[in-house]
């Protein structure tokens, strides 16, 4: 290194450190969400050179010299040697999704603080490590699947176990991110208007792209954003209109049932009708918009109003009950680590890699990036005054029904809120009510609507902002919901294929709707007692959500740790056991407290017993209403109680496995991994 | 003119990370791969080659999963 490159790079630490100071150690004075930023975007760009390519380099040893899946079996299709900056966007694009924005928002209730340390610690030493090791050995195997790989590594029951995982965390994901959309439109003509605008544009883009003019991506997404932008505006008149709103103001099983619908309907049209016309929108719309939301940060560069550390550390929070550990390990999922990334990082993109040098680029570096999208999430959720937080993210069990009660409520709390607050900002932002608005999206809409009025258009555009950030996350949820369908049908088509072997047959009609009817069945059925949950459904099914993904990421980084064995260099190991023992420690703690906590609030099983001797003596227990609620709460609490055990054993199944498989490499002098390519097969490069 | 070159050169590559972002590899690519690699073999119009990258991205089975978070 030149004197020059160390200087700058004492500066970027000294620079960084600073700012990690005012923003750590601010007590009672407002910080600016410019120190944050600063100071994430050090923390990055160190833990970049220093960290991330010293796994790359030293722990992984990629070989510049060593042929790629891109060139050895190159077909101008799938495996295509592409550069790194556009591989870069394609792979930034695929992991980029609704987990960085929700979490974060839900993990301010304990404050700004911890979630951001867990986010920026979490991301250097787990998720980043997990996505580019896992990009690493999909490249070193022809891009070959997660599951696969688990396979080929760790033998066939190991690869049954994944495969559950996948299949637990794809269920799990859709019936949460369903909740996240039905939270968002429910008594929102607006809203509803505006989302369901988007079938019919996704339908005319469709055919505009297969008939009119194939393939005009282009075009058609400029004619979609179009279409869009006028269902955004004309989205107020319809709430306004008396004749037409009612039409749009929609209960929130009525929604779920419609959401089911849609997926079911969508999951069996062709994907060139409106799958893949959503799809292209949406994911410009998010990338547009996260470029939007950044520019927005940094020319307004707000204070943050939530405190730094609020008393909900302690486990009594009303937005996500658990305490600091482990459930803010839990919350926070996809900012800092992720394992539904280990399915994209074996994915597409090690097909198109042209030279492992570009790994740590790719994967290290977009999982950074996602991590500042969810830097940017908590920024949007702790601008807002703190009681306008709580009274949208706390279930109508905790604050009430009317601006009153929750104003009363949340005061009593500590943060101090009239009703006139709460009914302006409903007013500002075009809606009825903001009480109990949970999954994260409103709020964050709410946030980066204040935010991107203040220098675009001011209040009076704050409701169209709102309902922009709305549609944005809605749009690529229901992309979501529609293709993860899709893939849930496959998943129930393998393993039920396994007894009936008819039914593996993916070209049949009637495997397809029955496939696809049983896929809306498991997560619909989720969504619906998330909907009818009186405690708001986030409250109890974000955390089965988060120790899901946290499990794949266990999963995934354990294989990781495996095949560093198996290579025969244990020696580096350490960086993929670290962030292993931390996740497994994490998600085995908090699905045995799931289970087992004696506390109502936490624990499921805990919670049935409760509302079980209530009902026993005809008694009924707040928030539900009457008797019958109480025996589906009852129902209910145990099947998440089954979900959360069959995690832990799903983790701890593979932890066994990784064990035997460990001490089979020590006891090999050899490297056993299963790569393919190498100095034998090097040459005749393209 | 070296500007203007690298300006068409940079807006060529934000179009074709775009293109990428949907799954729509580069069609120039292809067809000069098809040209070096199998020139006996036909092409696809891009018209086909458009519609076999639609299926191919969404097509369940091969491990393709779409991204969530």
């Amino acid at each position: 290194m030149t004197l020059q490159a160390k200087l700058t790079w004492a500066a970027v630490a000294v620079i960084g450190a600073i700012s990690f100071a005012i923003v750590a150690l601010a007590r009672g004075e407002p910080v600016n969400a410019a120190w944050l930023v600063v100071a994430s975007v050090c923390i990055y760009v160190i833990a970049y050179r220093f960290y991330g390519l010293f796994v790359a380099n030293s722990a992984l040893g990629i070989d510049p010299t060593r042929q790629t899946p891109a060139y050895r079996r190159n077909d101008g299709l799938d495996y295509v040697p592409t550069n790194r900056y556009v591989l870069f966007g394609h792979h930034f694009a695929a992991i980029a999704g609704a987990g960085p924005l929700v979490g974060p928002v839900l993990a301010a209730q304990m404050g700004y603080l911890p979630g951001t340390l867990w986010i920026l610690a979490g991301v250097v030493f787990a998720g980043a490590v997990q996505d580019m090791t896992v990009l690493f050995l999909s490249t070193r195997r022809d891009g070959r699947s997660l599951g696969d790989m688990v396979r080929a590594e760790m033998g066939p029951v190991a690869g049954s176990v994944a495969s559950l995982g996948v299949l637990l965390i794809c269920v799990i994901v859709l019936a949460v991110l369903a909740l996240v959309v039905v939270k968002a439109l429910m008594g929102s003509p607006w809203g509803a208007f505006t989302v369901f605008c988007t079938i019919p544009i996704a339908l005319i883009m469709g055919v505009y792209a297969r008939f009119i003019r194939p393939g005009r991506i282009g075009e058609m997404s400029v004619i979609g954003a179009v279409l869009l932008a006028l269902a955004l505006v004309f989205g107020r008149t319809v709430s306004e209109d008396p004749a037409l709103a009612p039409y749009f103001n929609l209960s929130g099983p009525t929604l779920a049932l419609a959401i089911i619908g849609y997926g079911f309907v969508a999951s069996v049209l062709p994907v060139w009708l409106l799958l893949a016309p959503r799809d292209y929108l949406s994911t410009f719309l998010k990338i547009g918009t996260i470029v939007l939301l950044a520019i927005g940060i940094v020319i307004v560069h707000p204070d943050l109003q939530m405190p730094a550390v609020t008393r909900f550390i302690d486990g009594s929070g009303p937005v996500w009950a658990g305490s600091l550990f482990p459930f803010l390990f839990i919350t926070i999922a996809c900012g800092s680590v992720s394992g539904w990334h280990s399915l994209i990082a074996s994915g597409t993109t090690p097909k198109m890699i042209e030279n492992e040098r570009q790994i740590p680029f790719i994967g290290y570096g977009a999982m950074l990036m996602e991590s500042f999208v969810a830097i940017m999430a908590m920024i949007g959720a702790s601008v807002l005054h703190p009681g306008i937080y709580f009274a949208m993210n706390s279930g109508a069990g905790a604050i009430g029904t009317t601006v009153d009660s929750a104003a009363q409520a949340i005061s009593s709390w500590g943060f101090v809120v009239t009703p006139d607050v709460l009914t302006q900002i409903a007013h500002d932002v075009g809606e009825t009510s903001i009480l109990s608005r949970t999954g994260g999206a409103p709020t964050l809409a709410v946030g980066m609507a204040s935010i991107l009025s203040s220098f675009l258009g001011g209040r009076a555009l704050m409701g169209l902002w709102y309902h922009f950030i709305i549609l944005f996350e809605a749009l690529f949820i229901l992309t979501t919901v529609d293709a993860g369908t899709r893939v849930l049908r496959f998943m129930i088509q393998d393993f039920v294929g396994a007894v009936v072997p008819a039914f593996k047959e993916t070209q049949s009609w009637a495997n397809n709707l029955i496939g696809s009817a049983l896929a809306c069945l498991l997560w619909g059925y989720i969504l619906y007692q998330g909907v009818i949950d009186p405690y708001g459904g986030i409250w109890t099914l974000w955390p089965l959500f988060g120790a899901a993904n946290q499990m794949l990421a266990a999963i995934a980084l354990t294989l990781c740790t495996v095949v560093l064995f198996k290579m025969k260099r244990e020696r580096f190991a350490w960086v993929t056991i670290v962030p292993t023992a931390w996740l497994v420690v994490t998600t085995v703690t908090a699905g045995l407290e799931k289970v087992f906590s004696p506390d109502a609030a936490v624990g499921f099983v805990a919670h049935a017993w409760k509302f079980s001797d209530a009902l026993s003596q005809g008694k009924v227990l707040a928030p539900a209403k009457d008797l019958a609620t109480m025996s589906r709460v009852v129902f209910n609490d145990y099947v998440d109680a089954a979900l959360a055990a069959l995690f832990v054993c799903v983790v701890l199944a593979t932890l066994v496995y990784a064990v035997i498989d460990v001490r089979k490499a020590l006891g090999n002098s050899k490297s056993t991994a299963v790569e393919i390519g190498g100095a034998a097969m090097a040459g005749g490069g393209s | 003119m070296t500007e203007a070159r690298s300006f068409r050169f940079a807006c060529e590559m934000v179009v074709k990370t775009a293109r990428l972002m949907v799954g729509v590899p580069d069609y120039e690519t292809y067809v000069e791969h098809r040209r070096v690699n199998h020139p006996d073999l036909p092409v696809m119009t891009y018209t086909e080659f458009f519609r076999e990258r639609q299926e191919a991205r969404y097509a369940v089975g091969k491990g393709r999963f779409r991204g969530c978070c």
